[in-house]
């Protein structure tokens, strides 16, 4: 059982404890079990809660938890002004009216005509896809997905409104909201792009030293610095004993450079993400040391990122963007749409990639650079579901790696930034099962990790930036 | 018999041209080494490394991919892939109105800094520390400041170029002949009479020299701007194909801003010819 609160709960009751289980009387395990007993005692119907409340009261929650990361704090609030002056004093500094109808989606969007930017990679496959394929104009939506030529470009564009929502790394926009490399400026995602899909690939000349532990001196590429991919091979390098700020040279550099740089031998070898890796083996310039799942099953990797300006001015533009990019995951999850979605995608319009070299990366029968053919379907996946475990987890890198200096408050940075609730409810409604907390501990390279406990997991590790 | 010097020239023209193709062509022809590789692995792999071609395209390559490109210049695929003509009409878009802005902001002010020596004395700190600077470094600042890329690509068009049509008025017009402006004196013409019927005719080939070097500056500038912020424009058609390490479509993209350039700059030279006078 995680220990988030259930959002359904009543947040202005002051006796009720928001992230703890066990419900209000302490006599349930749960506070659904609670409200359940107290319901047949009562002998009310479920569905009596009208659907606008019920968000309301789901968004009020969201947002106290989020002013009260306490939950003593907010009991002696609530106790010392009575939960109708806290909702009224709440009301006055956020949009809750607001905030509540960007979750129900009843209204037509404020914007039809969205700009989204993208780069041109696999991660981006739903974002993509949903134009060609018509999930965007399911939703009512006309959407421009504009092809941008780098992570810091699609950030100032986003920041600068050219663009309405983008795609970015996963850990950018919490970098973003942070104030990490730029003004900090709050953003969201509600939804993941793609888990696994990246690769290390390495020079042929290396194909004889694939033990970590001989790669002392050698220059890496990464896409860039608020990336899961400086994150894991940071992660990967550590647990062979290199220390990735001495041993050897991380190098922030475009996608599409990597290939060339490869070929130029100015890299040894690179973490990069797909069709990059599966690039470099087409034009037989690298080969595969391994696939980013091998270090994390299921690690995220790109995310669909909006500004919380966007979410409170255009609410229902921001619902039916997020309803096509979850249908579109869902429909690139499945294994027997690849083929079509490479073939969608590969254009200059879009990715502008050989289709068969999507098609590898897409589908998981590869070649891996050495003469063999390998098969893994599960190579890269499409799950939208922005854990915030998974957040939690990149700040605890990030404080690894000296980017966040002193102490971070790992839950409230990372349920601001990644709106599971939202997008709990967006899975909900189109018949998918969102899961029942937005914590889940994982395992990384055999270590697990466990989201309630991130200081604890930091000082774990040994090799580190000593700060 | 002699043939005329330009018929010569054009002659010795055509043979490096020749040779250039001809070397070209040879280092490209690829017959790399290929190893020994299952079909179904193959299928897989590239034409560099199954049939060890060569990387870098041939001309022939580049020929034919030129002939496609050149019979649909104007076709648009949507956002992200647009014809190659509509791609020069973006850049050229965006130098002509960058330069424009500059012709009206410098032309003006130069005159006011040739015409007074206590102006041109106080700018010239300014302009001495302005001038150097690579107009790409605006870049990142116009971002940040203007927010919108496509008009900073414009103010850094504007910036690049506005630098030598102001020196080389100023110049142009601190430089006209004493006696002539004297004549004017004694004549009694008012001062903007003189500017305009005396000062600016002698100082026209000087301002048109500015102008020409400006929009060459303008148009090198515009290809890495465009390369920067992306979207439209030949320097974006650069930067995706070479994403996609098209190399092909790269060269062709290359000979076409070289061609543009070469024209732009035609333009200017025969303004210039137009206002030169015997002295």
């Amino acid at each position: 059982m995680g220990r988030s609160m259930s959002t359904s709960d009543d947040p202005f009751d002051a006796d009720r404890d928001l992230s703890r289980s066990g419900c209000a009387c302490g006599r349930h395990r749960s506070t659904a079990e609670h409200d359940e007993v107290a319901r047949t005692l009562r002998a009310e119907p479920v569905a009596d809660v009208s659907e606008e409340k019920r968000y309301q009261g789901i968004v009020a929650s969201a947002v106290m938890q989020a002013v009260f990361p306490q939950d003593v704090a907010r009991r002696a609030f609530l106790k010392s002004v009575g939960a109708a002056t806290a909702l009224a004093a709440l009301s006055q500094f956020f949009p809750l009216k607001t905030a509540t109808e960007a979750f129900a989606d009843a209204g037509p969007p404020e914007k039809k005509d969205l700009k989204i930017g993208f780069i041109p990679i696999t991660c981006a496959t739903p974002i993509i896809m949903a134009a060609p394929l018509g999930f965007y104009a399911k939703q009512g939506l006309n959407v421009e997905v504009v092809k941008t030529a780098g992570w810091a470009v699609i950030r100032d564009k986003t920041i600068n409104k050219e663009y309405d929502a983008a795609h970015m790394l996963a850990p950018m926009p919490i970098a973003i909201s942070l104030g990490l490399g730029a003004n900090a400026i709050p953003f969201t995602v509600p939804a993941i792009e793609n888990i696994n899909g990246q690769g290390i690939t390495l020079a042929m000349k290396h194909k004889d030293r694939r033990d970590p532990k001989d790669w002392k001196g050698m220059k890496f590429a990464i896409p860039f610095d608020y990336s899961m991919h400086n994150y894991l091979l940071r992660y990967y390098l550590a647990e062979h004993g290199l220390d990735p700020d001495t041993d050897v040279q991380l190098r922030s550099v475009p996608p599409p450079e990597m290939v060339a740089n490869l070929r130029a031998d100015n890299i040894d070898g690179f973490l990069a993400p797909d069709n990059i890796c599966q690039r470099a083996i087409y034009d037989g310039v690298g080969f595969l040391h391994i696939l980013s799942k091998e270090i994390w099953d299921g690690h995220p990797c790109c995310s669909f990122a909006a500004s919380r300006e966007f979410i409170t001015t255009a609410p229902n533009s921001f619902a039916a963007l997020t309803r096509a990019i979850v249908d579109a995951t869902g429909y690139a999850a499945k294994a027997e749409n690849r083929k079509q979605i490479a073939e969608a995608i590969a254009p200059a319009n879009y990715i502008n990639a050989p289709v068969t070299v999507l098609e590898q990366v897409l589908t998981g029968t590869y070649a891996d650079g050495l003469g063999g053919v390998k098969t893994d379907p599960k190579r890269v996946d499409f799950d939208p579901f922005p854990w915030q475990s998974f957040a939690v987890w990149m700040l605890t890198q990030m404080k690894r790696w000296g980017q966040i200096k002193g102490d971070v408050d790992y839950k409230a940075v990372a349920e601001q930034v990644y709106l599971a609730t939202d997008t709990k409810k967006v899975m909900a409604e189109m018949g998918l099962t969102p899961p029942p907390t937005a914590y889940k501990s994982f395992s990384v390279m055999g270590k697990s990790f466990d989201p309630a406990k991130p200081d604890d997991y930091l000082a774990s590790f040994k090799i580190r930036k000593s700060s | 018999m002699t043939l005329s010097l330009r018929f010569r020239a054009a002659i010795v023209s055509l043979a490096l041209l020749g040779v250039f193709l001809g070397i070209w062509h040879l280092a490209t022809r690829g017959g790399g080494a290929t190893a020994n590789m299952s079909p179904e692995y193959a299928r897989l792999m590239g034409l560099t490394a199954t049939q060890g071609k060569s990387a870098m395209p041939g001309p022939l390559d580049v020929g034919a991919k030129l002939w496609e490109h050149l019979k649909r210049p104007f076709y648009d695929n949507g956002p992200n892939d647009k014809g190659l003509g509509i791609q020069l009409a973006y850049s050229i878009g965006r130098v002509g109105l960058g330069y424009l802005i500059a012709v009206i902001v410098a032309i003006p002010l130069g005159f006011m800094i040739g015409m007074s020596p206590l102006i041109s004395k106080a700018l010239d700190p300014f302009i001495q520390v302005l001038k150097p600077i690579s107009p790409l470094a605006w870049m990142p600042l116009a971002l940040y400041t203007i927010k919108d890329s496509s008009i900073s690509a414009i103010f850094v068009i504007f910036i690049c170029s506005v630098w030598p049509m102001l020196l080389n008025t100023a110049f142009g017009v601190a430089g006209v002949r004493k006696e002539w402006i004297n004549v004017a004196r004694t004549l009694e013409v008012g001062t903007v009479r003189r500017a305009f019927t005396v000062i600016l005719p002698a100082a026209a080939p000087t301002i048109l020299t500015g102008m020409r070097i400006s929009i060459g500056i303008a148009w090198l500038v515009i290809v890495a701007a465009e390369m920067l912020v992306g979207g439209t424009g030949i320097g974006y058609f650069v930067w995706n194909e070479w994403n996609n390490l098209s190399i092909t479509n790269v060269i062709i993209a290359i000979l076409l801003i070289g061609l543009v350039g070469m024209l732009l700059d035609q333009v200017l030279a025969r303004f210039t010819r137009m206002v030169t006078f015997p002295e």
